[in-house]
């Protein structure tokens, strides 16, 4: 499981989190997401530039 | 005469969130138009609120920094000219002064950022209080709390709030002064407050609310604030965090409208023809909005307008998300102060909702387990700016 980051705001997605209250359930890989899905902190589209993998544990 | 550098190009000055975001967004719909960002500092790409809460995680200014002015200029197919301070517009004629240059513009984009607010404090150390406003003064509060103990803030808003979150997870004991009665006073209910007071108390913060520093001396090897309510406290470093002013100087020296920002139509034009403003500097509509998710809003609808399809700005209802793990805390500010808020509390946190006299949601603040329920309650809020 890994983590991203936005790079505009700092939101990080965990993957082993996933993130329930927007639909999307733990274990949900980052390839997975639908290409509409935007960052809830700031609204960048997932298809953009906008994340950055993280190493290292989830945040 | 200064030589005339450029054919005319689409300039944007400043490279913040701001200015970069455009010119992302600019890409997206025109690959091929000339494009100039001009920097007045070393112009990488970074995340700016990631700034008031990269200590606990032992970021330096360079793990920050996504993207360097190189890198962003060849992913944007544009000439980015850095640390250059541009002297003044030519708006008849369209040309920026800048450096020695003469700079030629078909549209030019103010993206010029904002200033923080200082107060005057008497005390020979005065001087030495910082600010974070960017990635160098971050470097810069980095190197000088090194092998420090105590930092003391000035203000309890937003930034206050999340950098003394992030200087106790960092190890620091962190002071914080406001005259305010709680923090985030212009943003939260008292009893929403509380609750993400006494959880940074819990964490250590040491509050001293209701007062405000009056001076900052040095005592041998540390610093000592005076407060207006007669007490005193020793740290080592003063960390300002007061709140923002839109930078309008060179808008007002060149003769465009500004008033509490430099003002702009729904497009986001200025006063004069073919010069905009986006961001923190801007005014949009009456209205100056010093976050990220209303630059992204406003950096596509700009996109749109100078790729040749003019597009006003839609503000959706947009949550500002408060990071303090300590207690988080999600607000989303009601555009009337008209209505009065209602607090729920439950296990964990607090839900305060902004209602006007019929029970309508026009704005919201969650606190702790409650911040779960943010796009829910999101989709109930009306647009800021239909």
């Amino acid at each position: 499981m890994k983590t991203w980051q936005c790079v505009v705001c700092g939101f990080i997605y965990d993957e082993a989190k996933g993130m329930p209250e927007d639909g999307i359930r733990a274990g949900t890989r980052w390839e997975d997401i639908p290409a509409d899905w935007s960052c809830p902190d700031c609204g960048v589209a997932k298809a953009d530039f906008e994340m950055i993998e993280t190493s290292g544990a989830a945040a | 005469m200064e030589p005339v550098v450029d054919a005319a190009s689409i300039v944007v000055v400043g490279s913040g969130l701001a200015g970069y975001s455009l010119a992302r967004e600019l890409r997206r719909l025109d690959a091929a138009v000339p494009l100039t960002i001009l920097s007045r500092d070393e112009g990488s790409f970074y995340s700016k609120p990631m700034l008031s809460n990269a200590l606990a995680s032992a970021k330096t200014a360079a793990q920050i920094a996504s993207a360097s002015p190189q890198q962003m200029a060849i992913q944007l197919n544009a000439r980015i000219v850095v640390g250059v301070e541009v002297d003044g517009i030519d708006t008849a004629g369209r040309i920026l002064h800048a450096g020695g240059e003469a700079i030629r513009y078909s549209k030019l984009v103010l993206a010029l950022g904002a200033d923080p607010i200082t107060v005057p404090l008497e005390g020979d150390a005065a001087h030495e209080v910082m600010q974070i406003n960017d990635l160098a003064a971050y470097a810069h509060f980095r190197d000088a709390i090194n092998g420090k103990k105590t930092v003391a803030l000035l203000g309890a808003g937003l930034i206050g709030c999340e950098f003394a979150n992030d200087l106790i997870a960092a190890g620091y004991e962190v002071h914080v002064i406001d005259p305010a009665a709680w923090p985030l006073g212009r943003l939260l209910p008292e009893d929403a407050a509380r609750e993400l007071q006494s959880a940074l108390a819990a964490g250590g913060v040491r509050w001293h609310l209701g007062t405000t520093a009056s001076a900052v001396s040095r005592v041998a090897s540390r610093l000592r604030v005076d407060l207006g309510d007669g007490s005193a406290l020793v740290t080592d470093v003063v960390l300002s965090a007061i709140g923002l002013r839109p930078r309008t100087q060179l808008a007002q020296r060149s003769g465009l409208k500004t008033n509490r920002g430099i003002v702009t139509d729904r497009c986001l034009q200025t006063s004069a023809t073919d010069v905009y403003a986006l961001g923190d500097c801007a005014e949009v509509d009456g209205r100056t909005l010093p976050y990220v998710l209303p630059i992204m809003q406003a950096a596509r609808a700009l996109a749109k307008t100078l790729a040749g399809t003019p597009t006003p700005v839609v503000y959706p209802a947009m949550p500002v998300v408060v990071k303090t793990p300590l207690m988080p805390v999600v607000i989303c500010p009601p555009s009337t102060l008209s209505g009065s808020w209602r607090v729920q509390r439950e296990a964990g946190g607090i839900e305060a909702r902004f209602e006007d006299e019929t029970g309508n949601l026009l704005g919201y603040a969650l606190v702790g387990s409650a911040v779960s329920r943010k796009q829910a309650l999101t989709k109930l809020v009306p647009p800021v700016l239909a």
